[in-house]
């Protein structure tokens, strides 16, 4: 290849385990998180084949928990949490005109860090049994220790949480330190907004659930006792811990939604986003609110009527951020010209569901109503409308959206709208009852339901919905397999796009700017073409590029982690082979996993690796294609 | 579809559910009140709703692309009077909520223990059954909560083992049992019934089947069955054999009368709980069922499989029969 240099490329399996490159590593992001998604599907499904029927004797008891346990578990941070970090390491660093992240080499550690947290917690199903307490992991029910899943819980979040948290700060400083000559804050667009409003949350969010499971870990395998009543621990503790994490946690979730859709609606109906700065500043409202508010999930725990009260208005306040952004929305599309294809699609059908969401969001904020709602299916319906309808529609407006950049392909439009309309269909039929069977006493995480208390209809409805949501993803998946048979043609801008992603080639070369673009407004790109370029103005010369080195050492660091998970997790267990029993019981499995982790550490700190370079010869050999 | 939703809740709020297990259908005073405030913040929502939906409709019918359009539409930085008033008028709208919510989260908090007139009960719930106890009738029983009808009853709640929440949805809203905290909380039925309760919070294995009842009678009949609880079943010959069985197997754990321990449930009263175990119709087979397997009927039950054979638990059946 042109590369003429000693820098060591890789090809085939082991480029993709040493790539420290922002969009091959998106697309890893988006593999991994695919692959759990359809697992965490797939737990959704057999909930749902139980619950069709009041008596079913499919899963039932622990079996059951298991699978609810895991289906929430995967789905928030194993399939959402992924999917997002990839649209952020996919598009944030184009739209700010970066050639990669701050630190390529933590966004690979990132990755393979949430990788190998997710495979051990997922290997729990074949050494014994998944964890059985919830998402949630209320203590006491996740301090027994009977039952082993929940240290495949404890330990499989905490590798996969560590990933997080250094893709956050990853994003942080990338956003703050590589934006394009010209690129204020306030010329940012919204896309890369939430998403660096979503990695301050992270920042602030995630080391509360660090602790929380340090404290998880200590009482499940070291004997701690801080969630153990008799010996003065105290269980609501837990509750403070993982909620002041988890409601943060819900809006990492939607604000890259809300990111993408604002990208979205605005590119389809031709028109800049309508009130951009009030955006930012909701953006910004609910992200700092979000840290406010976790005692709405604590109503029934008995804080008392005054921290209840107080709570209780706080969340009440977020609904008037939210709803500044649903009006912009919509007057962004006022006066438009709306083109209803797939992506689009997806955005404006986010519109009405996320407000549903947020209806009842409301209608939970009232205590004394929510001592009615609270663990019943009302709240199961409540929050997969604002996740699912939020933002699982928006990660697929964004696929449909972004694929041309991300893979040089276009997605199938026909097959796209069959994605979308089964998908959706299936996502009222199967959530829009649920709100009934809660108010009509059906409490959530139950496997079987009484008869002759009219709750028969409603759970075979949302039965039929789940399998026509099966059938849409199905769909989705069929499209991508399609896709990527066909040639890689996909024009550079097919959308008349906004932003500087689309001033370079589809699929964005390696370096992706040539040239830094010098930004002169919101909507760069745009704002260019208006002006009749065709391209952005460069900010500096043609020069060499400066590209980091591939690296496995982040896949070995985790594959130390994730072995000394085990070794910490099994150094109690009764082997019935000695050595093992040895091996595990003093530790040695664990210190050795720690010490391939350290050593790589080390290696990374002695050994200077300055990168490489492409030279503006090579680049013009290569031509704008790349 | 979505956009028939709205009106498709306010049908069907207009009456659904079961009346002795839904919240849409309050029997007492908490319940209704709850059920105020659900409406009452539906009906701001459905207010909100309706506005967007109309404005959705018609952008998007309104501004669809049209054939042989391809001047550039204008581009609309944003309008200070629109935006100040889609942040002022929902914030109105929450003042009217949030003003009945603070009142009534105060007073269904409120702790009614001391007051006169008032029927106190402890609860304690336990893996996975609920046990009542009677302070000031000293009557301790499980699985059917007795209530005298219009009376307030105050609750004090916790747990033996992991954390539960007690739910009767057509009484009152749930409140969570701590092990080692205690909460309260109250509830009233105005109607003579049976109230189906749950457990709320996942518990373990047999979560789902942690059912209770809250059997509501008239004053009368109420203070009935306390004289009632107070004289112990008189044993006949008749059921001596099974009494002696129980005594033998089963009162290690089960207290009857003023005898036993209290690790499982008390079956004082037992031949008139409207269920076994909570889950199961009441008669004959099904106690004996239970009794053969309780594992089998509820996964993860602490009731062991007690070797009995067949003529002991008919003897022994017969015997809990008796326990009026």
């Amino acid at each position: 290849m042109a590369h003429s240099h000693a820098v060591k490329r890789y090809s085939g399996l082991m480029d993709w385990l040493t790539t420290v490159d922002h969009k091959k590593i998106g697309i890893l992001y988006f593999l991994a998180g695919g692959i759990f998604f359809l697992i965490g599907g797939l737990e959704a499904l057999l909930i749902r084949i139980q619950l069709m029927f009041p008596d079913n004797q499919i899963f039932i008891g622990g079996t059951y928990n298991q699978i609810l346990t895991m289906h929430g578990t995967t789905m928030i941070f194993l399939a959402a949490m992924p999917l997002l970090f990839g649209f952020m390491n996919a598009i944030v660093p184009l739209q700010i005109g970066a050639r990669d992240v701050a630190f390529p080499f933590l966004n690979s550690l990132g990755f393979w860090l949430f990788v190998f947290g997710g495979l051990l917690l997922n290997l729990s199903w074949f050494l014994g049994g998944a964890p059985d307490a919830g998402w949630t992991a209320y203590a006491p029910l996740s301090s027994d220790t009977s039952l082993r899943g929940v240290d495949f819980y404890a330990m499989g979040l905490q590798i996969a949480g560590l990933g997080t948290l250094i893709g956050g700060i990853n994003f942080l400083v990338t956003i703050i330190n590589m934006r394009a000559p010209g690129m204020t804050f306030m010329r940012m667009p919204m896309f890369t907004w939430t998403s660096f409003v979503t990695s301050v949350l992270i920042l602030f969010a995630f080391p509360a659930v660090t602790v929380g499971l340090v404290e998880l870990t200590f009482d499940r395998l070291f004997d701690g006792n801080f969630f153990n009543v008799s010996k003065g621990g105290n269980e609501v503790l837990w509750e403070h811990i993982f909620w002041i994490f988890g409601h943060p946690e819900v809006y990492i979730l939607i604000l890259p939604a809300f990111g993408i859709i604002s990208e979205v609606v605005s590119t389809f109906s031709r028109k800049r986003l309508f009130g951009y700065s009030s955006m930012v500043f909701a953006t910004l409202l609910i992200g700092f609110l979000s840290f406010m508010v976790w005692v709405h999930h604590m109503f029934t725990t008995g804080l008392g009527p005054v921290a209840n009260g107080i709570f209780a208005v706080a969340t009440m306040a977020i609904a008037v951020p939210t709803g500044i952004k649903i009006f912009n929305w919509l007057f962004t599309m006022w006066g438009g010209q709306i083109i209803f294809n797939s992506s689009n699609l997806w955005a404006i059908a986010f519109i009405p569901t996320f407000v549903m969401g947020g209806m009842t969001g409301v209608m939970l904020a009232v205590p004394p109503a929510d001592f009615q709602y609270h663990d019943s299916y009302f709240v199961v319906a409540h929050f997969h409308y604002v996740i699912v309808g939020g933002l699982i529609f928006g990660i697929f407006s964004g696929f449909y959206y972004w694929w041309p950049k991300m893979f040089g392909r276009m997605l199938h439009e026909g097959l796209g709208q069959l994605n979308f309309w089964t998908f959706m269909i299936g996502f009222h039929l199967t959530f829009f009852p649920q709100h009934f069977l809660g108010l009509m006493g059906m409490p959530r995480r139950v496997f079987t339901y009484e008869t002759g208390v009219q709750l028969e209809m409603g759970n075979m409805a949302s039965s039929i919905g789940a399998f026509l949501m099966g059938i849409g993803t199905i769909a989705f998946v069929l499209n991508i397999i399609i896709t990527a048979l066909k040639p890689k043609n996909a024009p550079a801008d097919p959308w008349d796009g906004r932003s500087l992603e689309w001033s370079i080639p589809s699929p964005a070369p390696e370096y992706n700017f040539k040239q830094t673009p010098l930004v002169r407004g919101l909507d760069a790109f745009w704002k260019e073409k208006r002006a009749g370029n065709k391209e952005m103005t460069p900010a500096e010369p043609i020069g060499s590029i400066h590209m980091p080195s591939p690296t496995i050492l982040p896949f070995f660091m985790s594959v130390g982690l994730f072995i000394a998970g085990f070794g910490f997790m099994y150094a109690k267990y009764d082997f019935e082979n000695g050595l093992l029993a040895t091996l595990f019981g003093n530790h040695i499995i664990a210190i050795i996993g720690l010490v391939i982790t350290f050593l790589c550490m080390f290696l990374r700190s002695v050994y200077d690796d300055h990168g490489w370079h492409i030279e503006p010869e090579e680049l013009e050999d290569k031509g704008v294609k790349a | 579809m979505w956009r028939l939703m709205p009106l498709l809740a306010v049908l069907a709020l207009a009456g659904c559910g079961d009346p002795s297990i839904s919240a849409i259908d309050p029997q007492g005073p908490v319940a209704s009140e709850q059920f105020f405030l659900m409406k009452l913040s539906l009906a701001v929502m459905i207010f909100v709703f309706a506005v967007v939906m109309i404005i959705y409709i018609y952008v998007l019918v309104r501004y669809r692309k049209k054939k042989g359009q391809d001047q550039i539409p204008k581009q609309v930085e944003g309008n200070h009077v629109l935006e100040i008033i889609w942040t002022v008028i929902p914030i109105l709208l929450l003042i009217v909520i949030a003003v009945p919510t603070i009142k009534y989260t105060f007073e269904h908090s409120k702790d009614l223990r001391e007051e006169e007139g008032v029927v106190h009960i402890k609860v304690t719930a336990h893996q996975f059954w609920w046990q009542f106890e009677y302070p000031d009738n000293n009557i301790n029983t499980a699985q059917d909560m007795y209530i005298p009808v219009g009376k307030r009853v105050a609750l004090e709640l916790t747990s033996s083992d992991v954390k539960h929440s007690f739910w009767v949805p057509a009484l009152a809203g749930k409140i969570d049992t701590n092990p080692g905290m205690s909460n309260i909380m109250h509830l009233q039925a105005d109607k003579p019934g049976i109230y189906r309760g749950k457990c709320a919070e996942l518990c373990g294995a047999s979560h789902s089947l942690m059912d209770f009842k809250v059997v509501a009678v008239s004053e009368a009949e109420y203070n009935q069955w306390v004289e009632g609880k107070k004289t112990p079943a008189k044993v006949t010959a008749d059921t001596a054999k099974g009494e002696q069985v129980f005594k033998d197997n089963c009162l290690s754990c089960h207290a009857v009368g003023g005898e036993g321990a209290g690790l499982g449930p008390n079956l004082n009263g037992f031949a008139n709980r409207t269920e076994v175990a909570g889950v199961l119709p009441h008669d004959a087979a099904s106690v004996k069922k239970w009794i053969q397997d309780p594992q089998a009927q509820k996964p993860g039950t602490k009731m062991p499989k007690v070797n009995l054979n067949e003529d002991q638990v008919d003897q022994l059946v017969k015997y809990l029969e008796t326990l009026k």
